[in-house]
């Protein structure tokens, strides 16, 4: 057996050689503290100063694009895969030398990854049975954890007879049953059907805040991390854009990168005219914006305002775009609009209908307040 | 309309032939190279009263059980390490397997007595630095033939395995090492289990080949070591009694066939494979 200390009464392990006498370590600490850390495949450098620090009980999202990174950074505090720079710590204590096995994480991935050839109980069982949990306690536990999953009697069956978001949920009984520092979730709902998807974000939600347990969510799907998350952290390429709640990120975006990323807000290129708290567009209109620090004259910015801050009509805010429909989509509530308003890309509104639907090739005029933009510098990142 | 070619492939290279022999069984043996369709079932009387037969038939087994046995301790590991290098050019490995498949197989098993006899290799270096004064008898014994067939089955019994071990999710080794498994540990909880079906195949595919074949004990055995199809040979090439050969072979088919039949039974209804089609 790996670590013989009881897992019912502490669930970190006590003999995690890393256990540093001169660090701090304990209740103030966050679960988990990345602190500049690189990682490479040969060559290729996947994560580069990565820095984020994980209050104890929070639910964190790392949301990306595929391939940015974000199964690398949760392999890495599994210790599945090893860092070329930094450190990590878990709880205030330096995991770089604690072997994956000693490491007290759950994890769930994608794939579910079930045994096979185990049973339900066997599979939840597993991490207890590595603990030297007496058998009793063990069948208590498991019983407790299908409990909370929503399917309890369910031990004997085989991992095949269950429907897909059964297995996930079989998967998120396993990683928590022996209440692991820290919850690991690599994409767990993006192989469910998209009824389960709401299900599964909802009862894991609940999940972790029963437990208090601290959770680090992967996804690629913003309406997941902007649901679910108590901060999101949005990557790209390895590196982090912004890291804030999930408002701070969709209201403000750092970059330009977020702004597209989370929801495809409109970009307006302009340059700062006269005023200094007016952008020359360049489709010709001329906006206000509410800027935090005075404008140089003439320096180039973007304008970003999300398509729901826009309204329809005559009597919108105090800035007016006006242009011509190029698609609308009717959602019940609301349309899309799809308008020119004669620069290179078209332009988005999500607003209340009022009145009726306007029709391909009609005018529109789409208002919004100073306030609900954000500007971006030349650079993409934003001007506050 | 796809299953008409194959079923008349299947009568004319498999049925016919059979039903062909298994009539032979029951003609009459006259004299070397004569036999009468006149119908008896004296070949069939005289395999099994005469335990002369059924020696032979244990034997072949225990020898097939005994080579297959090996081949899958011997032949897991290459698989394993197959499975598990980095290195980038699995490919190259797995070519290293098929390569010996370029020669011929009486040539490979032609081999051993080059390095196994009197004049072979290994005992005329031994002879020359004064270790041994007479040459060691390997050659023509039963290990000698064991060893032959475990040169030629080998790469079977590693693909077998090697193709079982790919097919397992590797996430699943990293689920397992999370929650608490060293890397011994989860080898036998996960990766062993899982390749159970791969193994198990290797050793009924071992068993057979190495109870049916008759070439590496008529090369590397003497007469006490021939098996079961050297019995055949000699009935049917030496005797010229093809009704009693004939009986010989319905005999072998038969009993090669029951082992497969169980080992599909068995693995069938396992929970190794219903596992694995979840
Ligand atoms: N084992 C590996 N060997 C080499 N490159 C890898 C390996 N795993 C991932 N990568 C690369 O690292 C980058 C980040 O991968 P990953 O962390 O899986 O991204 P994400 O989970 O965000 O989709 C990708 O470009 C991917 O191709
Ligand atoms: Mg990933």
């Amino acid at each position: 057996m790996p670590d013989s200390q009881d897992a019912t009464s502490n669930p970190r392990p006590a003999s995690a050689g890393a256990a540093n006498a001169g660090e701090a370590a304990g209740a103030n600490s966050p679960a988990v503290e990345f602190r500049d850390i690189d990682i490479a495949y040969g060559k290729f450098v996947a994560v580069r100063d990565f820095s984020l620090s994980i209050a104890k009980g929070s639910f964190v999202t790392l949301l990306g694009p595929s391939g940015c990174g974000k199964t690398t950074i949760l392999r890495s505090i599994a210790g599945l895969v090893d860092i070329s720079g930094g450190q990590i710590m878990i709880d205030g204590r330096r995991v770089d030398d604690v072997p994956i096995y000693k490491r007290n994480i759950g994890l769930v991935f994608q794939s579910y990854a079930l045994f096979p050839h185990k049973t339900v109980f066997d599979n939840v069982a597993f991490g207890l049975k590595y603990r030297n949990v007496p058998k009793p306690e063990i069948v208590r536990r498991v019983g407790k954890a299908l409990e909370m999953v929503r399917l309890p009697g369910s031990e004997k069956k085989l991992p095949s007879q269950l429907s897909g978001g059964q297995q996930q949920r079989i998967a998120l009984a396993r990683a928590i049953v022996f209440e692991p520092q820290v919850l690991l979730l690599d994409e767990p709902l993006s192989a469910l059907d998209a009824n389960m998807r709401e299900e599964m974000r909802v009862e894991i939600k609940k999940i972790q805040k029963e437990t208090g347990i601290t959770a680090i969510f992967v996804t690629h799907d913003q309406e997941e991390a902007l649901s679910m998350s108590d901060r999101i952290v949005v990557m790209n390429q390895g590196a982090v854009e912004q890291i804030g709640t999930p408002q701070q990120v969709y209201d403000t975006p750092a970059t330009a990168f977020v702004a597209d990323f989370l929801g495809k807000a409109n970009m307006l290129a302009g340059t700062v005219s006269a005023s200094a708290t007016a952008v020359l567009l360049a489709t010709g209109q001329t906006v206000n914006v509410a800027c935090p620090r005075p404008l140089a004259q003439g320096s180039k910015v973007t304008v970003v305002v999300r398509p729901q801050k826009l309204s329809v009509g005559a009597a919108a805010g105090a800035n007016v775009l006006s242009g011509r429909v190029v698609s609308a989509s009717y959602l019940g509530g609301s349309a899309i609009y799809e308008i020119d308003i004669g620069g290179k890309a078209n332009i988005r509104a999500n607003a209340p209908i009022s009145g009726r639907v306007l029709r391909e090739g009609e005018p529109i005029d789409l208002g919004f307040d100073p306030g609900d933009c954000v500007l971006l510098d030349e650079a993409g990142q934003r001007i506050s | 309309m796809l299953v008409a070619p194959v079923l008349v492939l299947l009568i004319f290279f498999l049925v016919l032939p059979i039903a062909v022999m298994a009539a032979y069984t029951f003609f009459t043996f006259v004299t070397a190279g004569v036999e009468t369709s006149a119908l008896t079932t004296a070949n069939w009387h005289e395999f099994l009263t005469d335990s002369y037969y059924s020696g032979f038939l244990l034997k072949t087994l225990r020898v097939g059980a005994i080579t297959a046995t090996l081949c899958g301790v011997l032949g897991y590991f290459p698989a394993y390490f197959i499975w598990a290098t980095t290195f980038k050019h699995k490919w190259l490995l797995l070519l290293l397997l098929i390569v010996p498949f370029w020669i011929s197989f009486t040539i490979r098993t032609f081999s051993w007595i080059n390095i196994l006899g009197e004049q072979g290799v290994i005992n005329v270096a031994l002879l020359k630095l004064g270790i041994i004064n007479e040459p060691l008898p390997m050659l023509y014994n039963e290990g000698a033939v064991i060893l032959g067939m475990l040169h030629f089955l080998l790469p079977y019994m590693i693909l077998n395995v090697y193709v079982s071990l790919e097919s397992i999710d590797r996430t699943l080794i990293a689920a397992a090492r999370s929650m608490g498994c060293t890397s011994a540990q989860a080898f036998r909880e996960v990766t062993l289990p899982l390749s159970l079906p791969g193994l198990a195949a290797g050793l009924l595919l071992c068993f057979v080949l190495a109870a049916g074949s008759y070439v590496t004990p008529q090369l590397l055995g003497s007469g006490r070591d021939a098996l079961f199809g050297n019995l055949i040979y000699d009935t049917i090439m030496g005797e010229l009694n093809w009704p009693m050969g004939a009986t010989l072979s319905i005999v072998l088919f038969v009993v090669l066939g029951f082992f497969a039949a169980i080992y599909t039974r068995y693995m069938g209804m396992s929970q190794i494979v219903k596992g694995l089609g979840g």
